[in-house]
């Protein structure tokens, strides 16, 4: 009993391998089959969760918005998914005339499996990983980047103006937030010494790196929202200006597996802050029992899920030009600038605990500081300029201007 | 035929047979995904020849930057090249005579040199340390600093080109705003 | 288990391909693809070389660092050049883009 609290996977495993062995099988082939085996409950697994995350985050949008949400089919309306499933499969498949089969099959596939490999390199307990690989972080790059190519060739292959369109400007904020992105990436790998997630989780024994780098986590947090496309950065799906942005031709469940994507991408950008910012499974008691770790993962990543939710119903969508004035001229600015910052302290501040601590999180505060003082004044030459407009204008212009 | 074999002329097949693609697809788009499925297949082998860090740059860089850069060129830059003209040049043949001439002088080559028989790789000393030490390197006063700051520099003239050679033909840019 | 030569021998086939593909395509984008596939192939050499005969040495790596970087940099100077002559011309076949011809 007391080895199944300590080592429950471990525990686990060798009941498998042991049970496999008695059948006959190689050992060799035995680790191939339990391996595959792992990787196909935890696709699953993953994706089986997509419903209840799409049943919570309609509740909670309902609620922000002063409604009831699902509430008929099942108690609580928490069936009210399965129901959207079962409608998604009985759909006609509609496909273009002139479409490229190819990409227009292969585009739903990709964007899924992106998000699903993301799923293999966090650490969701002690011992219970996909792989342990040192390269971690980067991985999280480039399998996160995919999902860029699975939009690209889904407006490319639909023939259809509107669908082009869509992509290019999704895929342009992409590219774009993937910037900063990476930038705030670095600034966890450069405290933890590696860019293997399990190393970067494990230095977060006695302090997470929220309060060292709270800029960083910052930042990672918006360009991961507009990563995945969520309000406020979602002009991929305005439907007010581009019918419905890439996936206009989609029907049925090629529709359904870009919507899985984008719910479990949000949820997964969730973990990927908590593993790298909040401590991942650290807490109390969480090295000795690997249960209460998941369960301490389980939670924060709800926390931050429902702060991804909260900001979805809190803010209004940007536009285009604001998006990439945004990225460019504010957040990518600010994560190089913090990244130097990160770097400076660490090498200067030779003593661990709580002074390092201190200097990290007051270089990040003064950051901050004068971030927010630059923009207050960016912001008043603005509207000074808007309020005394140049001399060219004509008096009906100038009478607008200043009537709005 | 061992495991790891089976999966070497795998991935090799695919790898190949994807190039191959790429160079006889007639439309363009369709030859850019052979493309990112032949720099899929070399991460693969990247990472079966224990070069994982590689693996996973050669994803982020070729896969997620420059096959995305391609896509997007190639519909910048749709024509009515779809139907009609072909795709392949008047004197086809002597290119693929001269990379058949290249492939037999190179396997000839290879014949040459008795060390290329090797069955197994050495075993290497200390794997966690090589990435640690590839950071390192970089870095270094006595080795690789200078080709890595070249290559920096590079980069960056290689940004401020391409946006001062893509500058569109009007003087005032597309999409600003009322600053 | 897996002899150098097999790495070698497929690095060389895919150069020889990209060989083909840049020397016998009209479209400009086609060239590059053929460009990129041989810049791969040659990767595919050295981390081959890397991996057999120095593996506690990392230079090899840090070559195919470099080329990585030489590649990605020339793509997008090419692709740039591209977008600019299709802007002028309206053409990316390489055999139309021929005013400095004789």
């Amino acid at each position: 009993m007391d080895q199944i609290l300590s080592d429950p996977f471990g525990w686990f495993n060798h009941l498998l391998h042991s049970l496999l062995e008695g059948w006959g099988l190689s050992p060799g082939f035995i680790s191939f089959a339990l391996n595959l085996l792992g990787a196909f409950v935890m696709g699953l697994g993953v994706l089986f969760l997509t419903l209840f995350l799409i049943w919570a985050e309609r509740k909670i949008i309902a609620r922000i918005q002063d409604r009831l949400g699902p509430n008929r089919v099942g108690p609580f309306g928490i069936l009210q998914t399965v129901a959207d499933l079962v409608k998604l499969v009985t759909k006609e498949l509609i496909v273009p005339v002139g479409a490229d089969l190819g990409p227009y099959n292969l585009a739903p596939l990709l964007a899924v499996m992106s998000v699903v490999g993301l799923w293999a390199v966090i650490p969701l307990a002690p011992k219970l990983l996909g792989a342990d690989i040192n390269v971690g972080v980067l991985y999280v790059v480039s399998i996160g980047a995919i999902s860029t190519l699975s939009i690209m060739l889904a407006g490319i292959s639909s023939n259809n103006k509107y669908a082009l369109l869509g992509a290019f400007r999704t895929v342009a904020q992409m590219v774009s937030y993937a910037v900063p992105m990476v930038l705030a990436l670095i600034v966890p790998t450069l405290l933890a010494g590696s860019m293997g997630m399990v190393e970067i989780v494990e230095e977060q024994r006695s302090i997470w790196f929220l309060v060292i780098a709270p800029v960083a986590a910052l930042i990672f947090f918006i360009s991961s929202i507009a990563e995945v496309g969520r309000t406020p950065f979602d002009l991929l799906e305005a439907e007010s200006e581009l019918v419905a942005g890439f996936h206009i031709e989609y029907s049925g469940l090629r529709f359904g597996m870009f919507f899985v994507a984008e719910f479990l991408h949000a949820f997964t950008i969730s973990a990927l802050t908590t593993t790298l910012f909040l401590g991942g499974w650290q807490g109390p008691g969480a090295a000795e029992y690997p249960l209460l770790g998941l369960f301490y993962f389980g939670i924060k990543t709800a926390l931050v899920y429902f702060v991804v939710i909260w900001v979805r119903g809190s803010f209004p969508r940007i536009r285009i030009d604001q998006m990439n004035q945004l990225n460019w001229k504010l957040i990518t600015p600010l994560a190089l600038v913090s990244l130097m910052v990160t770097a400076v302290v660490e090498k200067l501040v030779v003593e661990m605990g709580l002074i390092r601590i201190g200097v990290h999180l007051g270089a990040n505060l003064l950051l901050l500081a004068l971030t927010l003082w630059a923009l207050r004044a960016y912001s008043r030459t603005v509207r000074r300029r808007v309020e005394n407009p140049m001399s060219g204008l004509t008096q009906s212009a100038h009478q607008s201007l200043s009537g709005e | 035929m061992t495991v790891t074999q089976l999966v070497f002329l795998l991935t090799g097949g695919v790898t190949l047979g994807a190039a191959l693609m790429v160079v006889l697809s007639p439309r363009l788009v369709h030859a850019a995904l052979w493309l990112i499925l032949s720099l899929a297949g070399t991460a693969v082998l990247f990472v079966l020849l224990e070069a994982g860090f590689l693996a996973v740059v050669q994803v982020a860089i070729y896969i997620d930057a420059i096959a995305i850069l391609i896509i997007i060129v190639i519909m910048l830059t749709r024509r009515v090249m779809i139907r009609g003209e072909t795709q392949i040049t008047r004197n086809w043949w002597l290119g693929a005579l001269s990379a058949l001439i290249l492939f037999g002088g190179l396997l000839i080559l290879l014949d040459m040199v008795p060390i290329i028989a090797i069955d197994t790789p050495p075993p290497i000393a200390d794997a966690d340390q090589l990435l640690e030490d590839l950071g390192r390197s970089l870095v270094d006063v006595d080795r690789f600093i200078l080709p890595f700051e070249v290559a920096s520099i590079m980069l960056l003239a290689a940004l401020i080109g391409s946006i001062m050679i893509a500058w569109p033909l009007t003087t005032r840019a597309e999409g600003e705003g009322d600053q | 288990m897996i002899p150098l030569s097999w790495y070698l021998v497929l690095a060389a086939g895919i150069f020889c391909v990209g060989l083909y593909g840049a020397l016998a395509r009209r479209n400009a984008l086609a060239i590059l693809m053929g460009i990129e596939l041989m810049l791969n192939g040659v990767n595919l050499n050295l981390v081959a070389f890397w991996r057999y005969l120095t593996p506690n040495f990392i230079t090899g790596q840090v070559f195919v660092l470099i080329v990585l970087a030489v590649a990605a940099s020339e793509a997008a100077v090419g692709l740039a050049l591209i977008i600019s002559i299709y802007r002028r011309r309206s053409t990316v076949v390489a055999e139309e883009i021929n005013m400095l011809k004789w």
